[in-house]
């Protein structure tokens, strides 16, 4: 093994910065820790919604989906559960996508292919509930 | 200056405390790691599933799409979510939810500088496998018992 030698004046810390896996600081971090709060109890009321009407008709999904309250909810678990949804699979491509080609590739398709889908399941719901 | 274009480089060569250079080592990657180690398993299970319940959202979308289209498009997404593979993956998903839910409980506890001691982290690894257990059935004893 060779020799080992440090061919730059900069420290260490000064070195790395900017060149880990996100190239940014802690927002995408916290935003990770926010929406998670947030899909906590949304998370809970839905399972256990969604759990109580296997065998619904269409008379009774549509109008579970258009009560206010119903739809306000899912509303919101939609916006937090895509925006932390596309932030999960962002550490994934992150940090086992190797090549920023590559790399900013499968971004733009996780994060366009979220957007799509919220979009499409919001739609759906305001289309139901007004 | 060299242009670094691989983070670890800046950091695998130091200095010992008399000045001298040396090499440090590489840190360790999956290979060293007995997977059935709980702390590790328990880990790369919280990843697995955050990726598998993006299918359970795709699902959603599915389910609330159709509605919104009509009663054929609905009876359709049902009819596939009441088929066997439907409601298999259903099964797994609930559980997928669940476990991702718990688990991430847990890290939030992390997060906030606690539960770090390995009897606290088998115990709250422990309960993150019973609760996903429990809930799971319970979840699916509400939907039987809608059902019927």
């Amino acid at each position: 093994m060779a020799a080992p030698t440090i061919r730059s004046l900069r420290s260490p810390l000064g070195r790395v910065r900017g060149l880990g896996a996100a190239k940014g600081g802690t927002h995408h971090w916290w935003m990770q820790r926010v929406t998670s709060m947030a899909l906590l109890p949304l998370t809970i009321w839905l399972v256990f919604a969604l759990a109580r009407m296997p065998d619904a008709t269409w008379q009774e999904a549509t109008a579970w989906i258009g009560r206010p309250f119903n739809a306000v909810l899912l509303l919101a678990f939609l916006a937090a559960a895509f925006h932390h949804m596309a932030y999960g699979l962002q550490e994934w491509i992150e940090d086992y996508v190797r090549g920023e080609l590559c790399k900013v590739g499968a971004l733009l398709v996780i994060k366009g292919a979220c957007f799509l889908l919220w979009l499409s399941a919001t739609l759906a719901v305001l289309r139901i509930a007004v | 200056m060299s242009k670094i274009t691989d983070a670890r480089e800046a950091l695998m060569v130091g200095r010992r405390s008399d000045g001298s250079l040396v090499r440090r080592p590489l840190s360790p990657h999956l290979q060293v790691y007995d997977m059935l180690q709980m702390s590790s398993a328990l880990s790369i299970t919280h990843r697995i599933t955050g990726a598998l319940w993006s299918i359970g959202m795709v699902f959603l979308v599915w389910w609330l799409v159709a509605a919104a289209a009509g009663e054929s498009a609905y009876n359709g997404a049902m009819w596939f979510f009441g088929s066997f593979i439907g409601v298999l993956g259903l099964m797994g998903l609930t559980a997928v939810a669940w476990y991702h839910t718990l688990a991430g409980i847990r890290h939030l506890y992390w997060d906030s500088g606690r539960g770090f001691e390995i009897p606290t982290m088998y115990l709250t690894g422990r309960a993150v496998l019973i609760g996903t257990a429990a809930l799971t059935a319970l979840t699916w004893l509400i939907m039987l018992i809608t059902w019927i």
